[in-house]
């Protein structure tokens, strides 16, 4: 058996080792091709192309008709390799594409999601990846209901687990929709359901065993991806391919750019103007509902008034702008609410970048912080992952592997950021408007970069660039001038950091339903061919709604992952907690705790966002700070209250806390 | 089955490993962005301190903080009897 054990691990070293080699074969001989002329067009096409069909491969040869494989891999993924699966399950189009924007617009403030993200990977160690090991199910509701018994707790844990695995899952489709688009040149909607097909060729036919191999894949390639752009920036600004270290000189140069743009009697000009422009929406605003119906008759005024030779491109702007116009004065306010508060935004003198609490106060982005790393211990996914290692000892070092693969693109961000802004600043502020190179008109189609020349002078001004957090990465190697095979890799990168995400969601969901839905309090006797059925099934329909809901594009998408752990702060982690690190607790606490946790959070969500509510100053992101402490005191409180475990369930709880006995890798070793 | 004293003083050792490990965690990061603008006065590598420590800093120590906590709950493992069969 051992023997067996350590030819399948060295072999599974041997084969990402080829794969690695191939693909960077891959990428020089991509950029060996367009250097001799091949079209950044085709660039696009072929990484797309070959990345998904390596996924799709993957996720047919692994497929399976095994349970035990179909739900944790059989139980013998190797510590390193989980810990690989677990980075690109856990890095997800937030952290790929977006978390060096959002450094890159807050500065010092933004360093809550590096934290924070990282941070949670410490609690998870410590409180729970070993004992759920240990405890050895299929899935995180199934901990919930063997610990506390009956029925309750596992269905709110299924609620809880679908609520936030969705939002999350939307998310994740969107980015796919995006990058698809961008440098495929299909539709948004049409992107979507390619990658939608992506993310089903892996997870289908093999489960959890099948996503775990796929990930692994996407991980190489993203991690690529990130440390190619920024390595090759480095290198260009400072001599020195190492960015890691080398963007505190860069730090400085921004520093020292960025007082020139507060002085700047240019700025200061277009900043008076993004001002001007606020106060005129603001002055329509309150005249709605009789400021539109004036917005459309200057308009079509405009429009008759044009001469018969005008050029069209005159014609067909007006046309677009009568037709973009907001249908009702509902729709109006709020359209007109988000620009006003753009163009204040803008009229902001900029604060030094790396100032602390200049964005977000201290207490928010203590609290934001101490909520995503709550709610990454507290995300089913990446908890599930827990259950494919061979055993406890695994899940510790698996733990550290999973936070040392993070770690090498988390780390990498705030450079990323940094190269990002100083390139921004240095070679692309000041240049002239009407010879922008062509990655402006390209990202403005997806609109995330837009050009407006405020004061007319023809130059672009700090103030007149905006520039989308979720931009930064996907479009800085344009922005830096750097081969458009780097952009290729980084689109392909950030495409593996979405679907891998994805895959995990979406598994989680369809087990949540197939497994503790169905198997667990539905039919227990149902057969297994049947359990694996409903469970592929689910995976398509849930995959269906997420592109479909996609597809709406809603705004409220990006809050709404956030959110999302704060929910499962407040919901899972006290109840998973508690459950290992006291015997006292019991069935009705934990019911009530996680009803406590999640109301209190939703509450405050929904009241904040939506009602004014304010308590303290928290802003909505940070919700789950009152639902996490929350939930913890009424399980404690409640399970006092009531009769204690029963002797079985207590003596379960101490088996849990120690390796000994722990169930074994299942199956055979193909 | 194991006795239920070597269990309760394994559980105990855990227990402080699991606070020390915390401890460390929460100075690193929340300790250290309270204390942002002071540590921001000292450099180190081109950085001001306050600002390394979000970025890079905590990080580091939040892996070195897991590997050392599963190479020591081995050792504990190990020394109660309680470590995994082969």
């Amino acid at each position: 058996m051992a023997e067996k054990k350590d030819a399948f691990t060295q072999n599974l070293g041997k084969i990402y080792g080829i794969y690695t080699g191939v693909f960077i074969a891959f990428v020089i001989a991509l950029g060996i091709a367009e250097q001799m002329g091949l079209q950044p067009k085709y660039i696009g096409w072929i990484f797309m192309a070959v990345t998904i069909a390596v996924y799709a491969a993957i996720g047919i040869m692994s497929r399976t008709t095994k349970i035990s494989e179909y739900y944790v891999a059989g139980r013998r993924v190797p510590a390193f390799f989980n810990g690989m699966a677990t980075g690109s399950d856990w890095m997800s189009a937030a952290s790929f594409i977006g978390m060096a924007g959002t450094i890159y617009t807050f500065g010092y403030d933004g360093l809550a999601y590096v934290m924070g993200w990282t941070g949670g990977y410490v609690l998870l160690a410590v409180f729970l990846a070993p004992y759920l090991r240990k405890f050895g199910q299929y899935t995180i509701p199934d901990f919930l209901g063997t610990r506390y018994g009956g029925n309750v707790a596992r269905t709110i844990g299924i609620i809880a687990a679908i609520i936030v695995s969705f939002t999350y899952l939307i998310a994740q489709v969107t980015g796919v929709g995006i990058i698809t688009s961008r440098f495929l040149g299909i539709s948004f909607n049409v992107g979507v359901f390619v990658g939608l097909a992506g993310i089903l060729a892996c997870s289908m036919l093999g489960g959890m065993r099948a996503v775990t191999w796929t990930q692994v894949a996407q991980y190489i390639i993203l991690i690529i991806a990130y440390l190619v752009p920024v390595t090759v920036m480095s290198y260009k600004t400072t001599g020195v391919p190492i960015p890691q270290i080398m963007y505190g000189q860069v730090l400085q140069k921004i520093d020292a750019k960025e007082k020139e743009i507060i002085a700047s009697p240019k700025e200061q000009e277009v900043r008076d103007l993004w001002k001007k422009r606020a106060g005129d929406l603001d002055a329509k605003i309150k005249a709605l509902p009789a400021s539109l119906d004036e917005e459309k008759k200057s308009l079509e005024a405009r429009l008759a008034a044009l001469p018969a030779d005008a050029p069209s491109k005159d014609r067909e702007a007006i046309q677009k702008a009568i037709k973009d116009l907001p249908k009702t004065p509902e729709e109006a306010k709020e359209k007109w609410t988000e620009a006003k508060k753009a163009a204040a935004d803008n009229a902001k003198t900029p604060k030094p970048y790396i100032q602390p609490f200049a964005r977000i106060d201290m207490k928010n982005m203590l609290a934001l912080t101490f909520c995503l790393m709550v709610g990454t211990a507290g995300l089913p996914h990446i908890l599930m992952r827990y259950y494919t290692v061979p055993s406890v000892k695994e899940a510790r070092s698996s733990v550290a592997w999973s936070l040392f693969f993070i770690f090498l693109l988390y780390f990498t961000a705030p450079a990323y950021a940094a190269f990002a802004r100083n390139e921004v600043l240095t070679n692309v502020i000041g240049q002239a408007v009407a010879t922008l190179p062509g990655w402006v008109s390209s990202w403005a189609k997806v609109g995330l970069v837009s050009v407006k020349d405020m004061n007319g002078d023809g130059i672009l001004q700090f103030g007149e660039l905006l520039l989308k957090p979720d931009a930064i990465v996907l479009a800085t190697p344009e922005i830096a001038g750097l081969p458009y095979v780097i952009a290729g890799l980084v689109a392909a990168g950030g495409l593996a950091a979405a679907l891998s995400t994805a895959d995990g969601l979406l598994l989680t969901i369809s087990n949540a339903l197939s497994h503790d839905l169905y198997y667990k309090i539905i039919n227990p006797k149902a057969s297994i061919l049947r359990r694996l059925t409903i469970s592929r099934t689910l995976l398509v329909i849930t995959a269906a709604i997420a592109a479909y809901v996609a597809t709406y594009k809603l705004t409220i998408i990006v809050e709404l992952v956030a959110w999302a752990f704060s929910l499962a702060a407040a919901s899972f982690f006290p109840a998973l907690v508690m459950g290992i690190w006291s015997k006292r607790a019991n069935k009705t606490g934990a019911v009530a705790g996680m009803i406590v946790g999640l109301g209190i959070t939703l509450f405050y969500m929904i009241g904040s966002r939506f009602f004014g509510l304010n308590w303290w100053g928290i802003k909505t992101v940070s919700s789950g700070i009152f639902g996490i402490p929350l939930g913890f005191i009424t399980i404690w409180i409640v399970s006092r209250l009531t009769a204690e475990p029963s002797k079985d369930m207590q003596e379960f709880v101490e088996s849990v806390r120690y390796p000994k006995g722990a169930v074994k890798a299942e199956g055979s070793l193909e | 089955m194991i006795e239920k004293e070597k269990l309760e003083a394994y559980w105990k050792e855990n227990q402080k490993l699991t606070a020390i490990t915390l401890a460390i965690w929460f100075i690193v990061s929340f300790g250290a962005a309270i204390m942002v603008n002071a540590l921001n006065n000292i450099s180190i590598i081109g950085f001001p301190l306050g600002y390394y420590m979000g970025a890079q800093g905590s990080l580091i120590v939040f892996v070195l903080l897991i590997a050392n906590y599963a190479k020591k709950m081995n050792r504990i493992d190990k020394k109660y009897g309680v470590e995994e069969e082969e």
